[in-house]
């Protein structure tokens, strides 16, 4: 009985019989809607073709640095092809280019720094996640990060006058000592040598593994843990089965983050390895990278042959990262974009 | 025999849980050794530069331009000044770009051609710095036919561009949608809330990834080797080869005398404080929350 009268005595019906007659309520209201500010009708095409005009710089200079690579070593590559990047020989005075050593001294170096650095980081970047007393947390991070802003120069600077005559005087000699016996440890102690190389690696590859790390565990949703503490795990159970187990592909990314830095690390590398293109098993002999190759010889360089040869060995390093960090920005966004973390569960 | 085998079962228990204990401790110890592990090298690293740098530090050193070789004396005061310019102009190149890209990635590039855009970012910000040398000396050197201060800003302009632009990126999408709906509402054209609104809500944001990008190509030697290639006399010309803090550094550090490989900690040192106070600069900025006030 109250029910009805409210529903007969619907308010809108007043008004919309009134627009119908009155020209005066509705007109305005057509006329705003399709209004654009004048300023805009022109300035807005303008200005998104301005930031997209720098969006396509972007692309461009990437498509430009390709470019210009293949250009610039067009002779090496006629003159060697593919056996360049096989050939264990570098011989400025005959003209006779390979890269192999070069490719050689990267990888050992570059792997001989995941070695060092990867359990460092993840302990780092888990203790500050997980274990680490609230106060100490950000203060910890902030270390991390900053190991992240020393120059490479202070690094390769730091290598030669402090790391280089330790590694010389103590921890070679023991190295030689204790595991001679594997072959690694063999030969004079320089100091100055692959061995250093990978430890100024480890240390500048830290941070980025580390913040990585710390990033994709944050994203492990917290219900993983309680459920794995609830079940009676202890604190590293947890860690490892709530967490590490739903991080790991993440994980994996910021590693091969931290790979594709070391491989195109230049300057603390050429300042520390020796810069000599052999190839030993021992780790206290000097070594060369693709990287510093380029960086000591690229001025020097006589002959057209000789620049070309560094130039296709850039663009050799370029393809390089260009594969190993597309791969790890695969496997970072799959984890922080919580996609096939559950498949792995 | 009942006894003797519920006894039997509890030491079994125990063992298990003293073992995963045992575990638990060891790897809590393994993570705080790892932590101090890492810190290690960068106290010890700031500890050597204070104590090699302040010692070969004085006025001299950050007034005068490098002595001939063998002669006592000299500074770095030419490389400071060229670093300084390189990077003014390279910021007056990258940052701009930077800023650009990163607002049509926010705006307009929830889409292919944004993906697009992200992911060559990000694969220029992988790019060897090295490489990026290379390839500056290629387009511009070898036009130009000589080394120059204005190749070297281009070369580490480049290389701030994508931390410019993922950093913006990620600052204008902290801009909440409701402020651009209101900007709107009130019938401002498009880009005046691009501009006026958006940009200007988030510029601490904004500001705090242009100081990082500046912080990493500060530092940054390879990419100078090849186009502002160092210099021992003064030059402030963009059309010369200029002197620059970090080749400096590299070059006395290698060097076999003795007094240069002191002048190089000094440098070290000037360049750490450059950086680490910029870096002090953004952290201040954030903590002061004006970051949060674009969130």
């Amino acid at each position: 009985m109250e029910a009805l009268p409210k529903i007969t005595f619907a308010p809108p019906k007043a008004p919309v019989a009134k627009a119908d007659s009155v020209h005066a309520v509705p007109r305005p209201m057509v006329r705003l809607a399709p209004v654009i500010p004048p300023a805009g009708r022109f300035a807005d095409p303008i200005f998104k073709g301005l930031v997209l005009a720098c969006a396509a710089s972007v692309f461009a200079i990437v498509v430009l640095i390709l470019i210009e690579l293949v250009s610039q070593s067009r002779l090496s590559l006629r003159a060697f092809g593919f056996s360049f990047f096989v050939r264990n020989i570098w011989d400025p005075v005959s003209g006779d280019f390979g890269a192999f050593p070069f490719i050689y001294g990267t990888l050992v170096s570059s792997l001989l720094a995941l070695i060092i650095a990867v359990p460092l980081a993840a302990g780092v970047a888990l203790f500050t996640t997980e274990m680490c007393p609230r106060p100490l947390r950000s203060t910890l991070s902030f270390l991390v990060e900053l190991l992240a802003a020393i120059p490479s120069v202070i690094y390769g600077l730091w290598g030669i006058f402090v790391l280089a005559p330790l590694l010389r005087a103590y921890v070679e000699p023991w190295l030689a000592r204790n595991f001679g016996w594997t072959g690694l440890f063999e030969g004079a102690p320089y100091g100055l040598g692959m061995l250093a190389a990978g430890i100024i690696l480890a240390i500048m590859i830290v941070p980025i593994i580390a913040s990585i790390t710390r990033e994709v565990v944050t994203a492990v949703p917290r219900q993983q843990r309680e459920a794995v503490l609830a079940l009676g795990a202890t604190r590293w159970e947890t860690l490892r089965i709530g967490v590490l187990r739903n991080a790991r592909t993440g994980i994996m990314g910021g590693i091969i983050l931290g790979l594709g830095r070391a491989l195109g690390e230049t300057i603390a590398v050429t300042m520390v390895i020796g810069n000599s293109p052999q190839i030993s098993k021992s780790l206290f002999a000097p070594g060369y990278t693709l990287a510093s190759v380029i960086a000591n010889e690229f001025t020097e360089a006589t002959g057209n042959l000789y620049l070309s040869a560094l130039m296709e060995i850039g663009l050799a390093l370029f393809i390089i990262t260009l594969i190993v960090n597309g791969l790890a920005q695969l496997l970072v966004w799959s984890v922080t974009r919580g996609m096939p973390a559950r498949a792995i569960g | 025999m009942d006894n003797d085998n519920h006894s039997g079962q509890e030491t079994h228990v125990w063992k298990v849980s003293f073992v995963r204990r045992l575990v638990n401790s060891a790897a809590t110890v393994g993570m705080a050794c790892a932590a101090i592990l890492v810190v290690t090298p960068l106290v010890v690293i700031f500890g050597y530069l204070v104590y090699r740098g302040i010692g070969a530090l004085n006025w001299s050193f950050l007034t005068q331009i490098p002595k001939p070789v063998g002669e006592p004396g000299g500074g770095m005061a030419n490389g400071i000044v060229g670093s300084a310019l390189i990077l003014l102009i390279a910021s007056a190149i990258g940052i701009p770009l930077g800023i650009g890209s990163g607002v049509f990635l926010a705006e307009y590039g929830r889409n292919r051609y944004g993906d697009v855009v992200r992911f060559t970012a990000d694969v220029l910000n992988g790019v060897p710095s090295i490489v990026i040398g290379s390839t500056v000396w290629g387009l511009l050197v070898v036009t130009q036919k000589h080394f120059s201060l204005f190749s070297g800003a281009v070369a580490l302009g480049i290389m701030m561009v994508p931390t410019v632009t993922r950093s913006t990126e990620e600052i204008l999408l902290m801009v909440p949608q409701s402020v651009r709906e209101a900007a709107i509402g009130l019938g401002i054209s498009q880009w005046r809330v691009t501009v006026s609104v958006v940009l200007r809500t988030a510029t601490a944001g904004i500001l705090t990834g242009i100081m990082l990008a500046f912080a990493r190509v500060a530092g940054e030697t390879a990419p100078l080797m090849f186009t502002a290639f160092g210099n021992q006399f003064w030059s402030v010309s963009p059309n010369q080869p200029a002197a620059a803090l970090p080749l400096q550094i590299f070059y006395y550090a290698t060097s076999a005398f003795e007094e240069l490989n002191r002048q190089a900690w000094a440098g070290a040192l000037v360049l750490i404080v450059l950086i680490v106070g910029t870096i002090g600069i953004v952290r201040l900025v954030a903590s002061r929350g004006l970051m949060k006030g674009a969130a």
